[in-house]
């Protein structure tokens, strides 16, 4: 029996309906009728952030953290378009989140009304997909629907155009149950003779390799377990790209660390020379594979992924498995333990050898002398003063990024959330908010840059209001430390507006928003200052002054196949030739 | 549709996974793309190709079964196997497309276009634009004293063809439907 009820009642209902807790919004004139409700309920929390680019961010916080879809709920015009750069972020990463904007009533729309833009228009190549709801009939289905869409296959963006006059008339609410969603079906398992395909592969192979994405996570904890089975039960070494980390435990004992542009030495190496790569849910993206033409010239590949589109796009693939990662792993496991656990033991042996070799070059190598904090050793001690705690760890863009990829260690799923395919300045902070609600009683911490950090830093009225205690952790070098790197090994060290002049006192902007600021430029006295920031209960901003002109490395030049990385400061000297110049 | 049913978002495909995915070779393909008939679906379709740089060379579009709202896209596209590829499997992840039919290679295929062509001269000239017209079986359907409206239908090179032979009789305009295909036979 349909119940009767007004269109912005519905959506309350519909998102309680779905399980829905929280809620990342700033009201407006368009959806006054769903804050209205929201008003009159205490089911769904509500945050209040302070600019619509950190609501989405807080959502995609929040799903990566829990893997569930994250919600957020902003006004017509200037709201909506201010969510553009979460959704773009939100699709790249394959993040699932669901985001409701108002909008102009439906007489109004295309009459240049305030606040108008063309929602739908603008976020369709942004969401996986959208719509606008012109009858408040359709809207409870519609947003079933949604998050159908949002949470099926490869998660992705959704977003839901609602105008006003939609949530003032009232009209029939339908349940997630009896709401329609039969024509999205994606398929979860994967094709048995290719699986058995890659069994025979894997039996075989002499220098085996598992690479690995953010496809595991989004898949769900059942699927990094199967992965940590079948890895450790084959014992072929894997490494995984920035945003895999943690589906394979950082001390596992065939953990190879992340690799790609700034990855490990021996991840690449391994990845160059092996003779059997395993995709699991990666996507072969331009920061993995350096020069296409020379990406593991000698290998096998075998492919592993939901999404049929990511197959056959960058790089050719032997064995493509179109499925879900976790089904497809259950049934390789089954299927290779069918036929007798086979491997190729002895060569495998070698292989590990080889890989050990790598290991002894010791990429990560930096050397802390004298006053001034090198950004390695910041990370290295967040790290072992953190590692022991219930931690999430959410990042903003550039070198800070890397070295927390490089240097931190993740034992479990969901616990890094960093913007991977977007890079997008100023997700971290928003991004720690979501974790934090999600984990009220957890250590999250945003490892930043100061330039990144400002782009967003209006979110600390948000942490100090709902009582969040996020740590925001600032290697400031004051500098775009990845855009100086860059100009320095590319566009003749002509530094061209990568300083951050006029940088804020962060302690006194951190007590400007009744929040607790941290200062520390003395190695010293370091591990206390970080001890300080973790036992403090509430929001803190640490301002880590450290070495300016710190390069991150290893470093996969662009245009630059895998074993052709830079370890180090020595013979950068014309290391992108002119052809890598234009690649990013 | 044809002998090889192609279900949507489906890569283990042999039809076309037999040949060399990334060849150089720019080859010309009809698509069929089913799709529920809602607002902005066929803005998503172009988005798909403009976003990602894909050639679309004649679109058609319309309502084909008025009950079920679903309506026919047919595009015909030129690319490298592996640009194909990616345009039919990123076609299948948009949410209201129901299926991809690459009427290339899925067996024989039949293609039919429209055209309008207005010609207009006097003379010689009249007189043989409408032998020519009766040649290709295209029919007058409109006329004055100095010019005819001819309505042709055919494969594209039949209209391209008559449109070349027009162009010397006083063609000053052209209207085309772009591709309409179907599979042949019976599935």
């Amino acid at each position: 029996m349909a119940r009767q009820m007004t269109g912005a009642k519905m959506v309350v209902q519909a998102l309680k309906d779905q399980g829905v807790d929280t809620v990342f919004g700033y009201p407006g004139g368009a959806v006054l009728p769903i804050y209205d409700e929201i008003f009159q309920q205490n089911d769904i929390r509500h945050i209040l952030v302070r600019h619509e680019q950190g609501a989405v961010h807080a959502a995609e916080g929040y799903a990566r953290s829990t893997g569930k879809p994250g919600v957020a709920l902003v006004t017509s015009g200037p709201g909506a378009t201010n969510a553009v750069t979460g959704l773009t972020d939100a699709l790249l990463d394959s993040i699932p989140i669901v985001v409701l904007t108002g909008q102009v009533p439906t007489f109004m729309i295309g009459s240049d009304a305030f606040q108008e833009a063309d929602t739908v228009g603008i976020t369709r190549p942004c969401t996986k997909h959208n719509w606008l709801v012109k009858e408040t009939d359709r809207l409870s289905q519609t947003i079933h629907e949604a998050f159908h869409v949002a949470t099926s296959g490869r998660p992705g963006p959704v977003l839901i155009d609602i105008p006003k006059d939609v949530q003032f008339a009232s009209g029939d609410y339908v349940s997630p149950k009896a709401a329609d969603t039969s024509r999205y079906q994606p398929q979860m398992k994967g094709d048995l003779a290719a699986i058995t395909e890659l069994v025979e592969a894997i039996e075989k192979a002499e220098r085996p390799v598992f690479y690995t994405g953010g496809g595991v996570i989004n898949s769900g904890p059942a699927a990094s377990q199967l992965l940590r089975e079948l890895v450790d039960a084959t014992g072929i070494p894997i490494t995984s790209t920035l945003m895999g980390l943690g589906a394979y435990p950082a001390s596992g004992e065939n953990w190879l660390g992340m690799l790609g542009m700034h990855g490990l030495y021996e991840a690449n190496m391994a990845m160059h020379g092996c003779d059997l790569m395993i995709c699991v849910g990666a996507r072969f993206d331009d920061r993995i594979t350096g020069l296409i033409s020379a990406f593991s010239p000698k290998s096998k590949k075998a492919h592993i992924d939901i999404d049929p589109s990511s197959i056959n796009k960058v790089v050719k693939t032997d064995i493509p498995i179109v499925g879900d990662v976790g089904h497809v792993l259950e049934d390789i496991l089954k299927v290779w333990k069918a036929r007798g656990r086979k491997i190729n033991r002895a060569a495998v042996d070698k292989w590990q050898g080889q890989i050990d070799e790598w290991r002894k070059v010791d990429c990560l190598k930096y050397k802390q002398a004298g006053k001034v904090i090198k950004p390695q050793y910041a990370i290295q001690r967040l790290e072992e003063l953190t590692k022991g705690h219930d931690r999430y760890v959410t990042t903003e863009v550039g070198q800070h990024q890397m070295w927390a990829a490089q240097y931190m260690g993740f034992e479990d799923p969901n616990r890094w959330m960093t913007s991977g395919g977007l890079g997008t300045m100023g997700y971290g902070f928003p991004a720690s908010i979501g974790v934090q609600m999600a984990h009220p009683d957890s250590l999250v911490i945003n490892v930043a840059g100061e330039a990144s950090w400002l782009m967003n830093m209006q979110e600390m009225g948000t942490a100090v209001q709902f009582r969040l205690p996020v740590k925001q952790f600032i290697l400031n070098n004051e500098r775009l430390g990845m855009v100086r790197q860059w100009q320095e090994l590319l566009h003749g060290e002509r530094y061209s507006h990568s300083w951050s002049e006029a940088l804020p006192d962060f302690v006194k902007l951190a007590e400007a928003f009744g929040a607790k600021g941290i200062y520390c430029d003395n190695p010293d006295d370091l591990d206390d200052a970080i001890l300080e920031m973790i036992n403090h209960d509430g929001p803190v901003i640490f301002d880590c002054l450290v070495e300016k002109h710190e390069n991150c490395f290893p470093m996969i030049p662009s245009g630059k196949p895998h074993n052709e990385m830079l370890l180090g400061e020595a013979s950068t000297q014309g290391a992108i030739e002119a052809g890598g110049a234009v690649l990013v | 549709m044809a002998a090889l049913k192609i279900k949507k978002g489906s890569t283990s495909h042999s039809a076309y996974n037999l040949r060399p995915a990334f060849s150089d070779v720019q080859e010309k393909h009809t698509l069929a793309v089913l799709v529920d008939n809602e607002p902005g679906v066929l803005a998503r379709v172009i988005g798909l190709f403009s976003g990602r740089g894909y050639n679309i060379e004649s679109l058609t579009v319309a309502e084909v079964d008025h009950t079920g709202h679903h309506s026919r896209i047919t595009v015909v596209t030129t690319g490298t196997p592996q640009v194909i590829e990616q345009i039919k499997t990123q076609l299948g992840r948009i949410v209201p497309v129901h299926d991809v039919h690459d009427l290339t290679v899925e067996g024989a295929a039949v293609e039919r276009e429209l055209g309008l062509f207005k010609v207009t001269g006097e003379g010689e000239k009249r007189i043989e634009a409408l032998r020519l017209a009766e040649i290709f079986r295209a029919n007058v359907v409109d006329s004055t004293l100095e010019s005819f409206v001819f309505e042709i239908t055919g494969a594209p090179e039949k209209i391209d063809a008559f449109a070349d032979l027009m162009r010397p009789l006083g063609l000053v305009e052209v209207a085309r439907t772009g591709v309409a295909a179907l599979s042949r036979g019976s599935a």
